[in-house]
């Protein structure tokens, strides 16, 4: 199999436009006739429902959560870019894809990176509509920050609720289309198997959480948005549930995943205080503005701050990258901490943590200005850590937090399955190794409002007279396989909580798999998962029965499904032989200790496909071709 | 195990009137408000003329035989009054009972979440305070209780007002009862008061401690303002003219 | 790590229709570090290996703002001090301290099992009038609406709701208004909402009525236990708005 990308020609600033003059377009009267369905009711989720709707779409759609509003989405905190220059700094729609491309180590496709600059500028504008409360300025206007690294301020924001305001826009989108009965909405359903009639997928099988039943839903096309997969590590900033389900079983179904080991860790979380933890909290980036990173000069520093002088202290950040200092981009803010606490000069329990300063800012500009800024994150702070940050420095840890991987799609979001589309961070395609901060919720809406609306119609055009129904023996026979899946897992027995088999997944990941990876460690991480996913069938407990809430059994498929898709991971990292943003190759790195790519052989997407549960998976190659970007070191320094 | 039926979207609340205003429940709590607004007052006007007690019995007199003169006028006073007392009754009354079944279930563990006392005795003050404008009624209006009173006037022929509150409040017992139910009355202003801003949607944020302050000062002076008679007269600062005899249960 | 121990009363409800019932755990060795939710993890996970059945409760992303978590810890919705369930620690409680968790007890939250409600009830209150109808595209440009920022920031306010559901099960009368009102202060107050802004609540107001909600009795213990920080402000605010709509509609007045 050949993976087509499907770029429209012309120069990358026409391939937008002219895709669009000479999209398949259905007309309004036809667009009653298709039905399409949609997981997940995050940005991409519930944007595309609502604006497929909207378009006169049957749409019917799918959440595990008990309310659309409650999808992971929400917990953005820090904003969505877009190239508005409102702020005249220079900004422009060129600016805004280069620093994506770049930002993300010049291993995403060009073409939909600069369709992503080209419409976030109208995400603004309809969330604006929506009533999306962002930050003003006195005089009204939108104001905007600088964030991540980048050098102009194009970030738009909500106090430190941006993803949650941007979410209840779309959920609100949303509600006006259930009301009017265009959505047709299905909480607590968990989608657990795709269904292809003819090889193409035509719908889907979901269990009803609440009363257990498992039922078929057919359609024209199938659309999963259904998030990133940072729970592989048990630990991250992700929701509980958020999870790789969807995907995986889609995976199964024969679309190809690609690059599961692209995934970002966030270098400023709360740090891990002990193993009764479950998740952890991410602090917004926006703190790097004022705060400064710091650790002791002297290994095993145990004084208390205060008692350290200035010149004991190693503000690593400031010292390798002149330029950026405490901006610096994540990954490589999160491997310089990650470096000094190996090097034994890490802070806190355990010496995984490092110092985030504001003292020098509070000077500066006073302590209510701080507060102003950040007030609800130092609380936030002072409540899970009961310290208090205006006085004593922060201490942060790198987390896992967002996945840049995910199934491939080509440029119309079409997966290598005919008919299944796939949005936001579900889909690999815009971040490349590394997503710039501010990019993801601009990803998420820019697929669900202005992308998918317009390439549907490529597909959907193909389908006329091609009505499937969940009568069909397709839907009969994965049903049945979903049916049986569950009662194997009711049928384990054992005694070992799920959580537990999750917890050691997440610790091989982690060391693995993680901010530096090695060949001998992946290799160690794939057997000990094969090792783990074993006993797992053995001794996972989960009581109570199938039919009804069963918490245990929900957390036990999905954990069965990570413990397949990390060996993937460990695969794909193992395969690729470079360093590249998020993807740390130890064995691939500059005299500096900084990331070594190697563009001549690896820049291109891994996309896998699934050869049966005892082979080893498939490598399908994309070539990525830069040719309005060059291809260059990124350089901090 | 079945899915729980999605709840009642069920029938409308009984209602008492087919207006969508008045069903809704904040429509009728408008209706409570804004009668409210009606009883203060009338409880405002009332403490003032009371008040006249200090001045002696010529002027307290003088205010009973004016608002007498009004003739027709104090009909409609009246009339007005005792609507505004039935709405805001009924009324309280229907949004009570849907609250009611709102919670079907009571939880285990009791918190008082910053419920004020006198929040909580609304309906409790409310029911007592009625009790006692009827027996206050019977009392000085009806004199049910006392029918001589109705043969007392002073030297200019004047119903005699002044000797019949000194007389009645001349009894401990009738003088407790009255502080206890306007005590309760304040009560149920303090939080009255505040609360009628708030669902008039008059309250911001900036407001809402104002009207709470307010709310409370004005209860006490109504409350303070009543009480300041049965605590004069059994203070024997306010007395009857020596050759009076006073109360007959106590005698 | 010092650990703590506590006396657990957890609520046990197989379904809406079951009776229900509290049962009695003590608790040992819980990390005075680790949250209430973690707490209960330890507690399920200890069951679990017994053979028994958890105690289900809702969360997900435990950072207090999707509103997933509810429940009601020693008689304080969404427990003792800001924030949902999910950002209540074990060192807010003494060493051996009774602690009854029971579920949201409101009408209009059926229980659908243990700890856990259906609170659709909010979904279908935001669907007959929580939102401002617009077609995607055909937006103008952001910049073309001028928002002061005290209104921005008010708006910002009352639109942090998370939807949980807290002031509700505070409420003594199962009143949603701290819900509604936030929703209709938070469109309210911005230009792009004017178009439907009578209407809005006039159709929310009634949605919560059929629903089964009490009324309020401005009480405020929704403002004390809301884990967003809505201010009681946003109830005038809704019923200035309703009274508003209900009396034009009423009197079939266009503005």
């Amino acid at each position: 199999m050949i993976l087509d990308a499907k770029i429209p020609e012309g120069p990358i600033e026409k391939k937008w436009t002219s895709f669009k003059n000479n999209a398949k377009l259905i007309s309004p009267a036809n667009k009653r006739k298709f039905k399409v369905i949609v997981v997940g009711t995050g940005l991409a989720g519930s944007s595309a429902s609502a604006t497929l709707a909207e378009l006169g779409y049957e749409v019917e759609t799918f959440c595990f959560h008990d309310s659309p509003r409650r999808a992971h989405s929400i917990a953005a905190q820090g904003g969505i870019n877009a190239a508005k220059n409102y702020q005249n700094d220079g900004d422009s729609v060129w600016r805004l894809f280069y620093d994506t491309i770049k930002g993300g180590d010049f291993r995403a496709r060009e073409a939909n990176v600069y369709r992503l600059a080209e419409v976030s500028g109208t995400i603004i504008d309809e969330c604006v509509s929506q009533g999306v409360p962002f930050a003003r300025e006195y005089g009204g206007e939108l104001t905007n920050r600088s964030f991540g690294g980048a050098q102009v301020s194009r970030t738009f924001y909500a106090k430190g609720q941006t993803g949650q305001q941007l979410l209840l826009g779309a959920y609100s989108a949303l509600s006006a289309q259930i009301r009017l009965g265009r959505v047709n909405m299905h909480e607590n359903s968990e989608m657990l198997d795709l269904v292809l009639v003819d090889g193409h997928a035509k719908g889907i099988v979901t269990r009803d959480l609440i009363t257990g039943e498992i039922t078929s839903h057919a359609a024209d096309t199938v659309l999963l948005c259904t998030g990133g997969y940072s729970n592989v590590y048990y630990l991250s900033t992700n929701a509980r549930g958020s999870n790789v389900t969807a995907t995986w079983r889609a995976y199964k179904r024969g679309a190809a995943f690609a690059n599961p080991c692209y995934t970002q860790i966030h270098p400023t979380c709360i740090p891990v205080a002990g193993e009764y933890q479950s998740k952890l909290t991410l602090m917004s980036e926006s703190l790097r503005n004022d705060g400064r990173v710091w650790v002791p000069k002297a290994k095993g520093d145990t004084r208390l701050t205060q008692d350290i002088p200035e010149e004991e202290r190693d503000y690593y950040l400031e010292r390798k990258y002149p330029s950026y200092g405490n901006l610096a981009p994540r990954d490589i803010a999160s491997r310089s901490a990650k470096e000094v606490c190996d090097e034994g000069r890490g802070v806190g329990p355990g010496g995984l943590g490092v110092y985030l300063d504001f003292s020098a800012a509070i000077a500066r500009l006073g302590e209510k200005t701080i507060r102003e800024r950040y007030g609800n994150l130092f609380e936030m702070y002072g409540n899970i850590t009961g310290e208090n940050a205006y006085e004593r420095p922060m201490r942060i840890y790198p987390a896992v937090h967002y996945t840049m991987g995910g199934l491939w799609v080509d440029y119309n979001l079409m997966s290598t399955i005919p008919g299944l589309h796939v949005l936001g961070e579900a889909n690999f395609s815009d971040h490349g190794a590394n997503r710039l901060g501010a990019s993801a919720l601009m990803q998420g809406l820019s697929d669900g409002y202005f992308v998918i609306p317009n390439t549907l119609g490529e597909y959907l055009s193909t389908q006329f007279g091609k009505k499937v129904s969940t009568d069909m023996p397709e839907f009969k026979k994965t049903e049945t396989e979903v049916r049986a899946c569950v009662e194997k897992l009711l049928a384990v027995k054992g005694n070992v909580p799920v959580d537990e088999f999750h917890r050691q997944l997440g610790l091989i990941i982690w060391d693995e798999c993680g901010m530096a990876r090695s060949e001998a460690g992946l290799k160690k991480a794939i057997a000990d998962i094969r090792a783990l996913r074993e006993r797992f069938w053995k001794e996972v407990a989960i009581p109570g029965t199938g039919a009804e809430l069963n918490q245990s059994l929900e957390r036990a498929g999905r954990v069965a499904d990570f413990l397949e898709f990390g060996e993937l991971m460990c695969i794909d990292a193992l395969t690729r032989e470079e360093s590249c943003g998020g993807h740390f190759r130890v064995e691939h790195q500059t005299p500096e200790g900084e990331a070594l790519r190697h563009d001549d052989k690896f820049a291109e997407v891994y996309a896998w496909m699934f050869q049966g549960q005892d082979n080893d998976p498939e490598l399908l190659r994309e070539p990525l071709h830069y040719e309005a970007a060059h291809l260059a070191t990124r350089s901090y320094k | 195990m079945t899915r729980p039926a999605t709840p009642s979207k069920a029938t409308k609340k009984s209602c008492a009137c087919c207006i969508p205003l008045l069903s809704s429940p904040i429509g009728r709590k408008w209706i409570v408000a804004l009668t409210g607004i009606a009883l203060i007052l009338f409880v405002i006007g009332h403490l003032l003329g009371n008040l006249s007690i200090f001045a002696g019995p010529d002027a307290m007199n003088a205010y009973a035989a004016f608002l007498k003169s009004t003739g027709e006028l104090l009909w409609v006073v009246r009339i007005v009054l005792l609507t505004c007392v039935a709405l805001h009754i009924w009324f309280t009354i229907t949004l009570w009972r849907e609250n009611l079944a709102a919670r079907p279930q009571k939880y285990a563990e009791k918190n008082d979440l910053g419920i004020t006392v006198y929040a909580r005795l609304m309906r409790i003050s409310g029911l007592t305070v009625l009790a006692f404008v009827l027996y206050h009624l019977a009392q000085f209006t009806w004199e049910a209780f006392n029918p001589e009173y109705k043969t007392w006037v002073d030297v200019q022929g004047r119903y005699d007002v002044y000797r019949m509150v000194v007389t009645a409040f001349s009894c401990p017992f009738v003088s407790a009862f009255y502080v206890l139910a306007v005590g309760l009355l304040g009560m149920h202003l303090s939080h009255g008061i505040a609360s009628l801003f708030q669902t008039l949607g008059l309250t911001t944020e900036k407001l809402r401690p104002v009207f709470e302050k307010g709310g409370l000062i004005i209860a006490w002076i109504i409350f303070l303002g009543f009480a300041s008679i049965p605590t004069a007269v059994l203070l024997h600062l306010v007395k009857l003219p020596s050759s009076l005899p006073t109360c007959p249960f106590c005698q | 790590m010092s650990t703590m121990n506590f006396h657990l009363r957890l609520w046990k409800q197989k379904c809406a229709s079951d009776k229900g019932e509290f049962i009695k755990i003590h608790a040992t060795e819980i990390p005075s570090e680790c949250s209430f939710l973690e707490m209960l993890d330890i507690v399920n996970n200890r069951l679990t290996r017994e053979g028994k059945e958890p105690v289900s409760f809702a969360s997900d992303c435990r950072e207090g703002i999707c509103g997933t978590c509810h429940m009601v810890i020693n008689g304080v919705p969404q427990g003792p001090g800001r924030g949902a369930a999910c950002q209540v620690y074990m060192r807010k409680f003494e060493n051996g301290q009774p602690i009854t968790v029971e579920p949201f007890r409101v009408g209009a939250f059926p229980i659908v099992k243990d700890l856990v409600v259906n609170r659709s009830a909010y979904d279908r209150i935001i669907r007959s009038g929580g939102f401002i109808s617009e077609h995607t595209g055909g937006a103008p440009d952001a910049s073309t609406s001028l928002i002061p920022k005290p209104v921005a920031d008010a708006a910002m306010d009352a639109a942090a709701c998370i939807g949980c559901g807290a002031c509700a099960a505070a409420c003594p009368n199962s009143s949603p208004m701290l819900f509604v009102g936030a929703k209709v202060t938070h469109l309210g107050l911005l230009p792009q909402g004017q178009a439907e802004r009578k209407s809005r609540a006039r159709n929310m107001v009634r949605t919560m009525q059929e629903e089964g909600f009490g009324n309020c009795s401005n009480y405020y213990a929704c403002e004390a236990v809301c884990p967003a920080n809505v201010p009681a402000s946003v109830i005038a605010m809704l019923n200035r708005e309703y009274i508003r709509g209900e009396v034009s509609e009423a009197i079939g007045a266009i503005d």
